[in-house]
């Protein structure tokens, strides 16, 4: 399980300055942020405006812009299921419904006890593996309902 | 003596355990006493083997997979250190059929070496490429890239000698060479597996990119979907960077190259090599209005070269060998070589590079065996979500840009996914629209709000509503993503949209005749 650090101004403007260096370094930086906070909070938007001369709006903008960015921090643990052609074409419909029926809640939803979050993902390029997922960064592939079943089971734990 | 074993470290190999099978196998030849060292290679590219461990034995490398953890046990009461019998042994990889049938010159190295190894990857012919672009210098490469007649890996197929003619005769105070390693069509894995398994064949590639039109700085752009990529070739670059192969004056010349591996959040339509430059500089990945084109004003209004992972490693070879060499494979405009992915529902899924002009028939039923599940192929879709979604009997379509095209399909990245029988294409044909609505950038009329009113169609269709009307209508909104988006995510979504109803018109409700009518 990932763990994340609260929320400080202070830590946040070191992060942020961590890559001012870079040429472009808007991505890294919210990289970092999210990787440092579990998520993107309102409250770096005008830190990362002011550090990079650019309006809040253009900060937020490309915030809102990214899938990978969160506004609110996940559930403790994030599975995220690959919705792609080829695990489609290899059974993944079947199991994101099982998924769903056995968290009780719809992909792009965190659990009510808020232990999981369980994602659409495109493609992890695990093909020719398919179907594939990923829980907490860690990849899974030649899934079936009973190796679908352990992964919910361990981030239910 | 100790004995060397081969343990992928390749994304694909992971996921199906080889984590585990490389502590088992620590732990049991600790407990047997026998001194072993084991090296994450990358993946040979039979995924359906993986995860594929190979043992070095007086006879050469012995492969034995799929190796689960529980395995390893038996492994090594079966003697697999020596290359013993098992269930399990293949022999050797390179006898594989799969391997044997194969042309690799980018993959020649994949799941041989270590990829973390430099002096591996010179003792096996890397930075040879490099070493002659030195002696030949920016224009003498070139010329050699025109000869060999590549072009775009990403799926344009543009010449990409032109595009670095154009780079080096701009003016610009600072150029920049641009991985696009952004891969994320489903059913495409090669530019993952190249930079897992041969990550400094890419630096090498890029290198001499930057030589030949006078850049200094490159990025790899990749996906935050590859994290054992990215890990890869970070350390890679930081390797290359303390062998003098990254900085100034690399290998003592007078050129001075540098790169940085950059990650992307998700977003698919950065895959556009115009988006993919606006995310780099750190904006929302919207594409450009073409010209100017990345080569006159790219990264940063810089002159800029962007290609794909497979353009930029096919680029030592052609280097190393001559351009001649690589033009010799091939047919038609469509030379050299092209690692193809056959993945989806396929018995014998992987990495399958050969020269141009193999049929789609053979790639998915000589090859891969046919579908995993046993039922009959219905279709594949080549190119990605963006792709084409091609009939059996059309199968006899070889290999080849100008050979798809006519039949208005697209090779994109060279993906395969396989589907059987039991598949419905109006689903298919409605996720296409869905995840164009999802992935739009949302510059574009036709693509942002084309693709929503598609998926509305689609569900109206499917739900048997005025099924003939509704899909004059879908025929029409496609026509008009197609000619009038503004990059290929709206303006292809049509082709597997409209490659599923000319095909599978039952699928959609309509009986065969009617549909073709409408089509027209």
């Amino acid at each position: 399980m990932p763990h994340y650090e609260p929320w400080s101004d202070e830590r946040a403007r070191a992060v942020i300055d961590e890559f001012a260096h870079l040429e472009g370094p808007l991505m890294p930086m919210l990289h970092a942020v999210q990787e440092t906070f579990g998520h993107v909070p309102d409250a770096v938007v005008p830190m990362l405006a002011e550090k990079l001369n650019v309006s809040r709006a253009e900060v937020h903008g490309v915030v809102t812009f990214y899938h990978d960015f969160r506004h609110e921090p996940a559930g403790r643990h994030v599975l995220k299921i690959c919705r792609a052609e080829a695990c489609q074409a290899a059974g993944g419909d079947i199991l994101a419904d099982h998924a769903e029926h056995k968290l009780g809640c719809k992909l792009g939803e965190t659990t009510a006890d808020g232990r999981v979050t369980v994602e659409p993902i495109y493609c992890l390029g695990l093909c020719a593996t398919a179907p594939a997922a990923m829980l907490d960064g860690r990849i899974v592939a030649r899934l079936n309902e009973r190796r679908l079943d352990a992964l919910i089971a361990e981030a239910q734990s | 003596m100790t004995i060397r074993i081969y343990v992928p470290k390749d994304a694909c190999a992971i996921a199906c355990g080889a984590d585990e099978v490389a502590e088992a196998i620590a732990a049991a030849a600790l407990a047997s006493g026998q001194p072993i060292e084991i090296v994450r290679n990358g993946s040979r590219g039979m995924l359906w083997l993986e995860p594929m461990i190979e043992v070095v034995t007086d006879q050469g490398r012995i492969a034995y997979g799929p190796v689960d953890a529980g395995d390893v046990e038996g492994l090594f009461a079966a003697g697999f250190l020596t290359g013993g019998d098992h269930a399990l042994r293949i022999g050797k990889p390179e006898e594989h059929p799969f391997l044997a049938k194969q042309t690799r010159l980018t993959f020649a190295r994949c799941g041989i070496i270590d990829p973390a190894s430099f002096e591996d990857y010179r003792a096996h012919g890397g930075y040879r490429g490099l070493e002659r672009a030195l002696t030949l210098g920016p224009a003498g490469i070139i010329e050699e890239v025109k000869t060999s007649g590549l072009r775009g890996r990403g799926g344009a197929g543009f010449p990409t000698a032109i595009k670095w003619k154009t780079v080096a005769d701009a003016k610009g105070d600072q150029k920049y060479i641009v991985c696009n390693a952004d891969e994320g069509d489903s059913g495409t894995f090669a530019d993952r597996m190249i930079m897992e398994g041969d990550p400094f064949e890419l630096i090498e590639g890029m290198t001499i990119a930057g030589i030949a039109v006078g850049a200094t700085k490159g990025y790899v752009y990749t996906r935050s979907e590859y994290p054992h990529a990215i890990w890869a070739m970070e350390k890679a670059v930081e390797v290359a960077r303390a062998n003098g192969m990254l900085g100034a004056n690399i290998a003592g010349s007078p050129y001075s190259f540098d790169m940085e591996v950059r990650m992307g959040a998700g977003a698919y339509v950065c895959g556009e090599e115009t988006a993919l430059l606006d995310s780099l500089e750190g904006k929302r990945g919207t594409v450009r209005a073409k010209p100017p084109l990345p080569a006159h004003k790219g990264l940063f209004q810089k002159p800029t070269v962007i290609n794909n992972v497979l353009s930029l490693t096919a680029v030592p070879h052609i280097l190393a060998d001559g351009g001649q060499f690589y033009a010799d494979f091939g047919m038609g405009r469509s030379r050299g070589t092209m690692p193809i992915q056959i993945a989806g529902n396929v018995k014998f899924g992987g990495l399958f590079e050969t020269a141009f002009g193999i049929t789609l028939g053979e790639l998915i039923n000589d090859i891969g065996g046919g579908t995993a599940t046993g039922k009959p192929v219905k279709a594949a879709q080549v190119g990605g979500p963006l792709g084409a979604y091609v009939p059996t009997w059309q199968f006899d379509l070889p290999f080849d840009y100008e050979a798809f095209a006519a039949k208005d399909a697209l090779i994109g990245h060279g993906g395969i996914v396989v589907f059987d029988e039991s598949s419905d294409l109006a689903k298919m044909a409605r996720f296409a629209m869905e995840f164009c609505s999802v992935e739009s950038c949302g510059k574009c009329t036709p693509c942002r709000i084309g693709s929503t009113r598609g998926v509305e169609l689609m569900d109206r269709i499917i739900a048997g509503e005025r099924v003939e009307a509704n899909l004059v209508t879908l025929t029409d909104l496609c026509q008009t993503m197609k000619l009038g988006s503004l990059c290929a995510l709206g303006g292809f979504t049509p082709y597997p949209v409209l490659s599923a109803l000319n095909h599978f018109p039952e699928d959609f409700g309509a009986p065969p005749r009617v549909v073709l009518e409408a089509a027209e």
